[in-house]
């Protein structure tokens, strides 16, 4: 065994001798990228994917608004433009928030609960994988997909092939132009009888399969990784927030698999759920798409508001006002979610009791979600208010939240939304909540926690530029949609009529648009400047409260030279400050020294950690999807059940590697446990561990893993 | 000094930004929900406007709050640190029972007028609305079973019951001055109740995206009195005349005989005029019915999305005949081919179709 310097510390692997697999050793480098197991790395490939299709996503909406700029535009063709909002849409929940909300819970959750990784590191790299895999696959639609009917192909529904006329950025109508709710039977095989929506149904299917074992893998790790004395109700808010979060998934994700299914074999095998001529049903699609969706809008905004719930009393120097409450709402918000989702359906023509029993259960998430933001509120009353970049987003999240909200009870009031329902009042409505809501958030978090991946600061100036760019730009975009809807403008339209006279707020939308744009283009170059000249962070750049400031930034690969011992909520902050006779936070003497030393001790770890070695099968099994994606599109030609056959070959070729490879290479027992396990107590987290003992139980951790 | 000149500058430019919006929130949309037109338009907008004000307190004291909040705990040189407060027991049951409260006395109008708007009354005039890509068609069953499209004439202060289906997708009758809106869903009926007090003409639009052309599937509601109405509807039962022979209009005849008939159906007053109407006889192939599509409430066509502000009915007529999915994507009338000549006899043959 050897010790490399640029890692101090950390125990290289052997190459493996019990299997005929070559294991990868390098951990530097492209293929240190490729073949990682480690849940920083996968967090910052995940988060610069994210941010990638962020942009793909923000592109599409500025193509959408310079059309929409004039009345009667021919900018774009109704093909370009129907792709482009399902497009975006689909791209900015399940290629954006979805994964940038990923990228955080993996990145901070183990260091956040003082664990070395995840529960299953190789399942954390399958999930990064699909998801990009998954991402890929959809946008593939734009060379191999057919948007409108195939050319030279006779179909019988009306004259598509000649609704896509040259010009007008036709070539984007090849991507899925379903919307990205893909209602049936539009979005069927009579319909849409070209490829572009099978690469959604198939493309959606992948992406919930990263979600799926990312969701298992993270409800693991916060139930069995946690520290010493992490007891749950001394874990962060974001880690609880993540924990309904994945659990949100783990149950709303086999629905929505199951309805793509249906709608798969809908439109490739002739089955007929959702064709009326064939007695299916149309609503059926709504009721189990939105029994996913509805759950779904929580999924995206519970991360955010976890990460709000940190920043808040860091910049307040308060702790969270009414810390239990914020979790108990929080749950409460999701176990809700899943009994709202008929609010999304109220012009259906569903029974009037569904209407007002769906309507009251929408009404009373106002309650949880009104919780949260007084609790936020009462955080920040009486606090010492720092406005660093972090704070400025986490308020404008409160503030642009509140306004969501609200315009979300006018939705559960069931007759006035039938007016609303599928107008830009809902655009607006929802942008509010996942962009004022959830891009605020993570804005807010990428601020916070940028010295952890960098060691350095994102620059402060530019940050309150990017704020207020984005702040007054999200507002003239999407304030007017208000007006916009409730003047009569329905979604999804490729051209509204001059005579309504609502070309002057739609250039003003426009114009906000392009003004989040350049907010986008500072932070970016922020971003990049920050990087690489950003002030260096020191280790606990913010006087933060939770444990993941304990270690070195940037964090070291083992993130825990020693795994911390937690005594009580918001530990850092304690082992920082004390209280004086009136309550008054008074920092400790020995608070520095204490700093110095986390970061002398960070650096150095005393004994051998072991960390799990990288492998090559998660991305193997996972490259195996896309081509099974293909191959059922093409499932009429030879090559493409050729592609079915390769799919396949790839998934059970990295299954059985996986199943045979070990977690770890077995190494001697006889170094001692860190000393943090020797002789503390033990709590109700008997089972926790961090990775380096999980790893000398590796038979057990196994089984469950590649099961 | 910059600061302030600059923050006054500023200050003008938004308050210039707010009297411009406040102009232009002047004009309303012919789509706008804001002047309701008969009793279940007006039950949403007293909703609306009852939880509208609701939200603007809620808004003002939330927003109000932080922004005071923000004022006041700024750190300032000399701030002391904060005491550790983690909460409140009383303050958070306060703020979880008074939202309950303002949501329970928001829902029992909410409820009711869900119920109150749901079913038809008995005596409730029927009109089936089939929805197609991309236009309605209107079927009146208790007049004499004529058919028309696009435009819905109504009798003034009666209640119309509109029974609704689709042809093919989802789609979604929305004329925002009668009421809200209401999906058409194949294979299913769903209703929709519609009255308007006043006389006029109110502007719809499909809400579901329903494929390329959705934006253009427009319709028009045309409320008369009821003498007219009767009037009206007893016109609609008569057939079309046969132009006679010589004449454009018989030219148009013969051009649409030759071309239109698959899709099309016309009532012709001689049935021996050697047409037979819409041959095909697939419903998802039927367009509209042309016999008065001349009417003179059906001022528009195409699935109401012709003709526009700036270009009269012939001209607009002419550009939609010329090559329909230029206008309107995708539409199932195809481009014939015709030539300027047939087009312009087609036109005048149509224009005797009152």
């Amino acid at each position: 065994m050897t010790t490399t310097t640029e890692r101090p510390g950390v125990v290289e692997e052997a190459p493996p001798t019990t299997t005929i697999y070559r294991r990868p050793k390098s951990t530097e480098g492209f293929w240190g990228w490729v073949t990682t197991t480690d849940h920083k790395k996968i967090g910052i490939m995940y988060g610069y994917a994210a941010f990638f299709f962020f942009i793909v996503g923000g592109v599409e909406a500025l193509l959408l608004r310079i059309h929409l700029a004039s009345a009667n535009s021919e900018f774009l063709t109704a093909g370009a433009y129907n792709a482009l909002f399902s497009m975006h849409g689909a791209t900015m929940i399940f290629l954006f928030v979805m994964p940038a909300s990923a990228a955080f819970v993996n990145y901070l959750l183990p260091l956040m609960i003082g664990a070395r990784d995840v529960a299953f590191p190789r399942l954390n790299a399958l999930s990064w994988w699909a998801f990009l895999f998954g991402g890929i696959f959809m946008y593939s639609a734009l060379f191999f997909g057919t948007g409108l009917a195939p050319t030279g192909v006779e179909n019988v529904v009306g004259n598509l092939a000649e609704g896509g006329r040259p010009g007008g950025l036709n070539f984007l109508a090849d991507m899925p132009d379903g919307g990205w709710f893909l209602y049936q039977p539009n979005a069927g095989p009579d319909f849409s009888p070209g490829t572009g929506i099978d690469f959604a149904l198939l493309g959606i299917q992948i992406l919930g399969v990263a979600s799926l074992v990312a969701a298992v893998n993270f409800i693991v790790t916060i139930f069995n990784f946690r520290a010493k004395g992490m007891r749950l109700l001394r874990m962060p808010v974001f880690v609880w927030m993540t924990m309904v979060t994945q659990f949100l998934l783990l149950f709303s994700l086999p629905i929505i698999a199951i309805a793509l299914f249906m709608a798969t074999f809908d439109r490739n095998f002739g089955a007929m759920f959702f064709d009326a001529t064939g007695g299916g049903d149309p609503i059926l699609w709504q009721h189990l798409f939105w029994l996913f969706g509805h759950p779904e809008v929580y999924i995206l905004v519970l991360p955010a508001m976890g990460m709000v719930s940190e920043v808040l009393p860091v910049f307040s120097r308060k702790p969270l006002f009414g810390y239990s409450a914020v979790i108990f709402a929080g749950a409460a918000i999701g176990f809700l979610g899943f009994g709202v989702w008929a609010h999304h359906m109220f012009a259906t023509g569903i029974s009037p009791v569904a209407q007002a029993a769906f309507g009251l259960s929408t009404m009373t998430i106002a309650i949880p979600t009104g919780i949260k933001i007084f609790n936020w509120m009462g955080t920040m009353w009486m606090g010492k208010l720092r406005f660093s970049t972090p704070l400025l987003f986490a308020i404008g999240f409160v503030a642009m939240f509140v306004i969501g909200g609200l315009s979300g009870v006018t939705h559960s009031i069931v007759p006035s939304d039938w007016q609303q329902t599928d107008t830009y009042y809902i655009v607006a409505h929802f942008h509010y909540v996942l962009f004022g809501g959830s891009v605020f958030g993570l804005f807010a978090g990428i601020y916070y926690w940028f010295p952890k991946i960098s060691g350095r600061m994102l620059g402060e100036g530019l940050g309150k530029v990017h704020f207020w760019l984005m702040f007054i730009g999200f507002n003239l975009t999407f304030g007017p949609m208000h007006w916009l809807g409730l003047q009569g403008m329905v979604r999804r339209t490729w051209k509204y009529d001059p005579a309504t006279g609502l070309e002057p707020w739609n250039i003003a939308v426009t114009v906000g648009a392009f003004i989040i744009a350049l907010s986008i283009a500072v932070f970016i170059y922020n971003w990049w400047s920050s990087r690489r000249r950003g002030a260096p962070s020191g280790l606990d750049p913010w006087d933060a409260r939770t444990v993941e400031w304990t270690v070195p930034n940037p964090t070291p690969v083992y993130n825990f030279a020693t795994t911390p011992v937690i005594t009580r909520l918001d530990d850092f902050w304690h082992r920082k400050y004390t209280t004086d006779d009136e309550g008054r936070a008074v920092r400790r003497p020995e608070a520095d020294q204490m700093i110095a030393d986390l970061e002398y001790d960070g650096r150095n770890p005393k004994t051998e950690i072991h960390l799990p070695a990288p492998s090559y099968f998660p991305l193997l099994l996972a490259s195996g999807m896309p081509f099974i994606g293909w191959g059922i599109i093409w499932h009429t030609t030879t090559w493409g059940l050729g592609m079915v056959v390769l799919g396949v070959l790839l998934i059970v070729s990295g299954g059985i590697g996986w199943a045979l490879e070990p977690l770890e290479e077995a190494h001697e027992e006889d170094h001692p446990h860190d000393e943090a396990d020797e002789d503390e107590e033990t709590h109700e987290t008997e089972g926790a561990s961090d990775v380096g003992r999980a790893s000398e139980s590796a038979d057990t951790t196994e089984p469950v893993e590649t099961s | 000094m910059r600061r302030s000149r600059l923050s006054a500058v500023g200050g003008a430019g938004l308050l210039a930004l707010i009297l411009s919006g406040c102009q232009l929130a002047d004009i309303d949309s012919p789509m706008t929900i804001f002047e309701p037109a008969g009793p279940f338009a007006q039950r949403l907008d007293d909703l609306f406007w009852m939880v509208f004000w609701i939200a603007t307190v809620i808004f003002v004291l939330v927003q109000g709050g932080l922004i005071i909040t923000m004022v006041l705990f700024r750190d300032r040189p000399g701030r002391r640190e904060p005491k550790q407060i983690h909460g409140n027991a009383k303050l958070e049951v306060v703020w979880t029972i008074i939202p309950a409260v303002i949501l329970a006395v928001v829902a029992v109008p909410t409820v009711s007028a869900v119920f109150d708007l749901t079913e038809c009354a008995d005596d409730a005039m029927t009109v089936e609305v089939i929805g197609h890509q991309w236009w309605f068609e209107y079927r009146y069953p208790e007049q004499g079973g004529f058919t028309t499209a696009n435009t819905m004439v109504i009798p003034t202060g009666v209640e119309v019951c509109a029974t609704m289906t689709s042809e093919d997708v989802l789609h979604n009758f929305w004329v925002p001055a009668l009421n809200g809106k209401r999906y058409l869903v194949p294979g299913q009926t769903t209703v929709l109740r519609l009255q308007a007090d006043t006389d006029g003409e109110y502007w719809g639009q499909c809400a579901e995206f329903c494929g390329l052309s959705h934006s253009l599937m427009r319709a028009r509601v045309r409320s008369v009195p009821q003498p007219e109405f009767d009037a009206w509807a007893a016109r609609q039962n008569e057939p079309a005349p046969v132009p006679e022979e010589g004449t454009p209009e018989y030219e148009g005849y013969q051009v649409y005989a030759q071309n239109c008939t698959q899709c099309h159906t016309v009532d012709f007053a001689d049935n021996d005029a050697g047409i037979s109407d819409n041959i095909l006889e697939e419903p998802v192939f039927n367009g509209p019915d042309l016999t008065h599509f001349a009417d003179e409430y059906r001022t528009t066509f195409a699935g109401s999305a012709l003709p526009e502000a700036d270009e009269t009915y012939d001209e607009a007529l002419k550009r939609w005949i010329e090559n329909p999915p230029n206008v309107k994507p995708g539409s199932f009338m195809p481009d014939l081919g015709l030539t300027e000549d047939e087009i312009d006899a087609v036109i005048a043959w149509l224009k005797t179709n009152k």
